[in-house]
């Protein structure tokens, strides 16, 4: 056993970070910070191509910035970060030595060249077939090697953090049970087991093809198998900033969970249930019968949209019991009210949150219905929802995790607080605002992926409504906004890194200092009304529900004014 | 005492819920079950239901069935390209090929009546997306799929392509024609 490492206390957090841990963390960070910024500079393209009175781009270059834009923002950005994430969960809230530090960075370096290579075949041309790549449409061999690099890499991270778990517990730097945000992060990395294992069982059959080793990948099985990697590689994301929903809300308010037995049960229906997502692709394909298409859609009777909701309640939840704990117990929402807003981590969580249940969930359940999918399958609807999933939900959580993560990991202080301050709101409300008039564009049937609403060239063209141009019109401004935003994560992030005042830290030791054990609380809530602990959630919540049960049946009514189908 | 830290009671999972997750895990309970249930009940008792009826073909096979259709029942032809426009007897099988980068030929149907739709590809994926209806269908090549459809309103309906499927993707638009019940009497 090595024991030449070093642990460093956070004089600011209290949060131990041992050295080996401290620096993968912060690699990873960094590397998909730097993703961050170059798919937010090939969003420009796209956005502005698809503003139609811009139209900026050219068919082909747009084709191939839309390609490397959905990569590096759906997968490099997004599971860089999340390795960093699972490196935090275990060895610094268990306090303990990272298992195999030399193993995680051999899973970084793959990542880093996986990446890189994916990154290089697209910009040279020739691999412009979208982050899906259907067969039989084909890419440069090195599109796939590089996406199979990086996903080894990863999956090398996982079992890095797995074995981190079993370094805490063999040297009892923990007593019990892991914290939630920990449990949290086990199933990220259990699904994210999953979902690497499905793409290598697809990808490396379409690479051997791309060097004509083989003959023949059938496009449905692709698609079937491909999205069991590409939508579950979005449940890792889901557990992810749910896991950090919960960091924050312990970190900003002292909260503690409502109920550790619900808040993990819900944990748990994901694990259990969420893989079955890749029918969401599927719904508007011939093949797949409606059985299949009906339990898997449906993550087997809606368990884990049952779990989604469970989460949404108990964090918000939580938050409320403990600002009426601190006494802002005044009627339904002084808690809220007096919520810290202007700190970043707050305002970016809260943000997040709403933003991916109201936007991004209620479109999710709406499209995953298997007859409703056909009135939204590939049309911009569907960017729509997972701009509010993806970025409100994931991207826009990990930026409140960095301004935690500056002063405490980077031990930096933040350059610009007043911006920093006001980056969540700008980012957030941009993107609220570009997902629902995308969702709106897809209504009117508007497809995604294409470069020319105009047709032009086409022999027989289609004339969109003047609302549907509007609304096209409006992704655009919307876009270039959420950019702004994304833009000053970017410098807030780096400009601290390298031009931030140093935090001042003092406790270095050679040896863990081990979680202590804490006095069982009393169990007893004497807040709130009603017997509710947390009655303004609770309203939110029933809000919620109400939006949700009319949307879903809005769209049934929609449905069934279209052509008969059977 | 918070959530990053481990839980205090070592027995946390027989701490009693609050009442406001009981109520709420409840309500989400039925409404994910009504959810589940609304799309068995939309089989039994909806009109817009995608068939599942699917066969293994080639693009040679799908090509020679769609040629003989259109030999048949060619009313005219359209564009510079002289598309074939197909107007077959209600009830009976018409076909669409989609490839690059044009979906072939056009059709011309009736209002109120059923045909069964035959898609296929003859390269990659594309997408079948009927607007201004907005009715979207995946297309995979070497898969035949009949999809059974009713026309409900007349009007000049486009095909347009919603799946990537190369340089020439946004030119690959298709027309259906649906003629009104009356049209016929005219």
């Amino acid at each position: 056993m090595s024991n030449k490492t070093t642990y460093r206390t956070c004089p600011r957090s209290g949060l131990q970070f041992e050295a080996q841990a401290e620096k993968l963390v912060l690699a990873n960070a960094v590397a998909g910070v730097i993703f961050l910024l170059i798919g937010g500079i090939l969003a420009i393209g796209v956005v502005l191509t698809r503003w139609p009175t811009i139209h900026w781009l050219e068919a082909s270059t747009f084709y191939q910035v839309l390609t490397a834009h959905g990569l590096d923002m759906l997968v490099f950005w997004i599971i860089f970060f999340e390795i960093a994430v699972l490196y935090f969960c275990s060895s610094t809230l268990l306090r303990c030595r990272i298992a195999t530090p030399k193993v995680a960075w051999l899973g970084f370096a793959l990542m880093v060249i996986g990446s890189v290579m994916n990154n290089i075949a697209v910009y040279q041309g020739g691999s412009s077939v979208m982050m899906t790549s259907y067969v039989p449409m084909m890419a440069a061999p090195s599109f796939y090697l590089g996406l199979i690099l990086f996903a080894v890499g990863a999956l090398i991270g996982c079992f890095v953090f797995f074995g981190t778990l079993v370094v805490a517990k063999r040297e009892k730097t923990y007593q019990g049970s892991v914290p939630l945000v920990t449990f949290g992060a086990i199933t990220a990395a259990i699904i994210a087991v999953f979902t690497i294992a499905s793409g290598a069982i697809i990808l490396i059959p379409t690479w051997m093809l791309s060097l004509g080793w083989i003959e023949h990948v059938d496009p449905l099985i692709y698609r079937v198998i491909w999205w069991a990697f590409g939508h579950s590689s979005q449940q890792i994301n889901v557990a992810a900033h749910i896991s950090i929903w919960y960091f924050v809300a312990a970190v900003v308010f002292g909260a503690k969970p409502m109920s550790e037995r619900v808040s993990r049960g819900a944990f748990l229906l994901y694990i259990v249930f969420l893989q079955l997502a890749s029918a969401h692709h599927i719904l508007s394909d011939p093949g797949m019968s409606t059985e299949w298409k009906v339990l898997n859609t449906s993550y087997f009777m809606y368990f884990a949209v049952l779990a989604s909701m469970i989460h949404g309640l108990t964090i918000p939840g939580a938050m409320e019991v403990a600002q009426r704990a601190k006494g802002y117990n005044k009627g339904l929402f002084e808690w809220l009210r007096k919520a810290p807003w202007g700190n970043p981590s707050f305002s970016g969580v809260f943000i997040s949150i709403i933003g991916f249940g109201f936007l991004g969930g209620i479109s999710g359940v709406m499209m995953g219905t298997e007859q409703l999918n056909m009135i939204i399958h590939n049309t911009i609807y569907v960017p729509g929802h997972f701009h509010a999933t993806v970025v409100v939900g994931t991207t826009l959580s990990f930026m409140a995790l960095t301004y935690f993560l500056i002063p405490v990991l980077f031990k930096r202080e933040i350059i610009n607080p007043a911006l920093a301050k006001w980056q969540p709101y700008l980012f957030g409300f941009s993107m609220y605002f570009f997902c629902l008039v995308m969702m709106g564009a897809g209504t009117l049937g508007v497809a995604r992926r294409h470069w020319d609403m105009a047709f032009s060239g086409a022999a027989l063209a289609y004339e969109w409504p003047g609302a549907a141009y509007l609304m096209m019109g409006l992704v655009g401004i919307a876009g270039i906004c959420a950019i702004t935003g994304g833009a000053l994560y970017i410098y807030l992030t780096v400009g601290s890194l390298l031009w931030g005042k140093r935090v001042v830290q003092t406790k270095i030791s050679s040896e863990p200092t081990p979680i202590p054990v804490g006095a069982p609380s009393a169990a007893a809530q004497s807040y709130g009304s009603l017997g509710f602990a947390a009655p303004g959630t609770f309203v939110l919540a029933m809000v919620f529900l109400a939006s949700f049960v009319l949307y879903y049946f809005i769209n049934w009514k929609y449905l069934s004014t279209l052509w008969g189908l059977s | 005492m918070s959530a990053i830290l481990p839980p205090t009671e070592r027995l946390w999972w027989k701490h009693p819920l609050d009442r406001v997750e009981g109520t709420w895990i409840a309500i989400a309970f039925v409404w994910c079950m009504i959810m589940f249930f609304m799309m068995i009940y939309w089989h039994a008792y909806g009109k817009q239901n995608l068939s599942t009826e699917t066969y293994k073909t080639t693009p040679e096979m799908f090509a020679g069935k769609a040629q003989a259709v259109v030999d048949k029942y060619t009313v005219r032809t359209e564009t510079d390209l002289e598309t074939p426009v197909v107007a077959p007897p209600p009830g009976s099988d018409v076909y669409m090929i989609a490839r690059l980068w044009n979906f072939w030929p056009i059709l011309e149907l009736q209002q109120g009546q059923t045909y069964r739709l035959h898609l296929s590809s003859m390269d990659y994926n594309h997408g079948f997306s009927l607007q201004p209806a907005n009715i979207n269908i995946q297309i995979v090549p070497g898969y035949e799929h009949v999809v059974t459809v009713t026309p409900n309103q007349s009007g000049t309906y486009s095909v347009v392509c919603n799946e990537f499927c190369g340089i020439g993707h946004h030119t690959m638009v298709g027309r259906i024609y649906v003629k009104a019940e009356t049209g016929n009497v005219k």
